[in-house]
């Protein structure tokens, strides 16, 4: 059986230990862009804070591939799928042929046209390790960073380098901050303790134009710059395979068992589209543990397997100088908020199942507990529902279900 | 693999396998210097309420969401253990956003720990276990 997989990040490593779960003897192939063995990419902000090094990024140790049986083909770029030959082509011309083949190309950031902007002279992406090098490389003390994008990304890159600049300026057409993950509440109460730590905002507004060294807003307002960073948002990479014929939306169509409309074709990661069980809809869930996930079920289904990838929800741990966020789920049904010393909690109920959760500051703590309940869709008339609103806890289950959690008892 | 298993009838809620937790993994020879007047941050904790305890710690799951989770590569499976790097860790809390069990935290510099059966510290066998004066926390094949 020949493997090959398109892409050599999470969801690559994913499908590898997939395979290898019963298939030790299989060739397997991985075609990847950039120059590098999988790497931690949300860890590029912690790379620039200097607390991880590009050795500890390495997502696997350094004998993954040889203790897998992996061939990896890094550098390279794969332009094309042939599902009737069942062959990859690369940009050299070169090719692999494939029996079982995984797609995970991932995102790319999404840079909407703006006036001027051929005239930003250090103008940067954050998604990838040579992204955050070539940022490193141009800044100093005397650097004044304008951020586009309020949003995960745009955001955390402000975290990894407040540090070592003069001063960071965000500007985010939305009127607060990570909108995607974040009731008002919650946006407020972190944009002010970025502002506390020197973080500008721009809401609500957007750059009219770019001149050689300022930005004008809409508002009128004027930001001068030295570097720029574009966090505006990103895109799925669908092109491989909505030329060779699959079907795609958002984002690459793929069923729970991961494999899309072409035959032995599958697909996992940023690039596709999952089913969020919290709304029962196909979205876009550009998470790592989602990618990992899809990844190690397409692989075990590639090597034979009946594996099913079918509790996809949207799910976020997030920290910005201390002040750590949790959230999961949709925020949808009815609500019940509970204030904490340094946070609060909102938790969102609707059809007798605990939907989505927002946790900021002190209430953090064992979030695991509710997500699974999120996953599991497990009834709340079946646990005490009061005792795990105030705190997420164990004691809240009925003592058969204790004793299988803790006891090891079916 | 043997496993730590809780037996919640027999727990009296005494939190020494907290302490026991504590000081096996404090590095220290002396229980009393080691946690005298510290607060403790255990890998294991007991649940309370309304007359009942039990202790929670890691599940050591088969399908480890926490490891398909953590976004530094940092928390790994070595035959069967789940384990963790805290040299990778850089504290994003994935691990708590996942584990169903609520059996990761952070530890006193930030990163998370976890317990691993006390197999990276000198107590041989899991020290709750050995602590626990009415066997309601057990070591074994189930």
């Amino acid at each position: 059986m020949k493997y090959v997989i398109i892409g050599n990040s999470i969801a690559s490593v994913g499908c590898i230990e997939g395979i290898r779960k019963t298939d030790r003897d299989g060739s397997i192939t991985v075609i990847g862009e950039e120059p590098y063995r999988t790497y931690c990419r949300p860890l590029i902000s912690y790379l620039l804070m200097g607390r991880t090094t590009e050795e500890k990024m390495a997502y696997r140790d350094e004998r993954f591939y040889s203790d897998n049986n992996v061939t990896c083909i890094t550098g390279k770029k794969a332009i094309k799928v042939d599902p009737k030959q069942k062959l990859v082509t690369m940009e050299d011309g070169s090719s692999v042929p494939y029996d079982k083949l995984l797609v995970a190309t991932g995102s790319r950031p999404f840079v909407p046209p703006m006036v001027g902007m051929d005239r930003i002279r250090k103008k940067f992406s954050f998604m990838t390790l040579d992204d955050a090098k070539t940022l490193e490389q141009s800044l100093t003390r005397h650097s004044r960073v304008l951020i586009v994008g309020a949003g995960l990304i745009g955001l955390k890159c402000a975290e990894g380098i407040l540090d070592r600049v003069k001063s960071i300026t965000v500007v985010d057409l939305a009127p607060r901050i990570l909108p995607s993950i974040l009731d008002e509440t919650g946006s407020e109460l972190v944009r002010k303790w970025l502002e506390d730590r020197g973080l500008v905002f721009h809401l609500a507004d957007s750059v009219a134009e770019f001149l050689d060294d300022t930005a004008l807003l809409k508002s009128g307002t004027v930001v001068p710059y030295d570097v720029v960073v574009l966090a505006v948002g990103v895109r799925p990479n669908t092109e491989l395979l909505k030329e060779a014929g699959a079907e795609v939306g958002k984002g690459i169509k793929i069923d729970d068992r991961c494999a899309t409309t072409i035959p032995d074709i599958y697909a996992a990661g940023d690039c596709t589209e999952s089913h969020d069980i919290t709304i029962d809809q196909d979205r876009i869930l550009a998470l790592l543990p989602n990618a990992f996930m899809q990844g190690e079920c397409a692989g075990s289904n590639m090597a034979g397997q009946e594996a099913l990838f079918d509790k996809a929800i949207p799910m976020n741990a997030i920290g910005f100088f201390g002040l750590h966020v949790i959230t999961a789920g949709s925020y949808i049904g009815d609500d019940r908020l509970y204030q904490s010393r340094n946070g609060y909690k909102r938790l969102f109920i609707q059809d007798g199942l605990l939907k989505g959760y927002i946790l900021v500051g002190d209430t953090v703590s064992r979030a695991g507990i509710y997500t699974s309940l999120i996953r599991n869709k497990t009834p709340l008339e079946d646990i005490d529902f009061e005792l795990i609103c105030a705190s997420p806890q164990l004691m809240a289950f009925a003592r058969k279900d204790r004793a299988a959690k803790l006891g090891g008892v079916q | 693999m043997k496993r730590v298993y809780v037996n919640e009838q027999w727990c009296l809620g005494c939190h020494l396998c907290e302490y026991f937790c504590a000081f096996a993994n404090s590095g220290q020879s002396d229980m009393a210097r080691a946690l005298k007047d510290a607060v403790i941050c255990p890998r294991i904790k007991v649940e309370e309420h309304d007359g009942i305890s039990f202790a929670v710690n890691c599940r050591h799951c088969t399908e480890p969401l926490c490891v398909k989770s953590c976004i530094a590569g940092a928390l790994s499976v070595k035959d069967g253990l789940i384990v963790i790097d805290q040299d990778k860790c850089v504290g994003c809390f994935s691990c708590i956003m996942s584990c169903p069990f609520g059996a990761l935290m952070p530890s006193d510099t930030g990163v998370m720990q976890k317990c691993e059966l006390c197999t990276s510290n000198s107590a041989g066998k899991p020290a709750c276990v050995q602590g626990c004066p009415n066997r309601a926390i057990v070591f074994e094949e189930r």
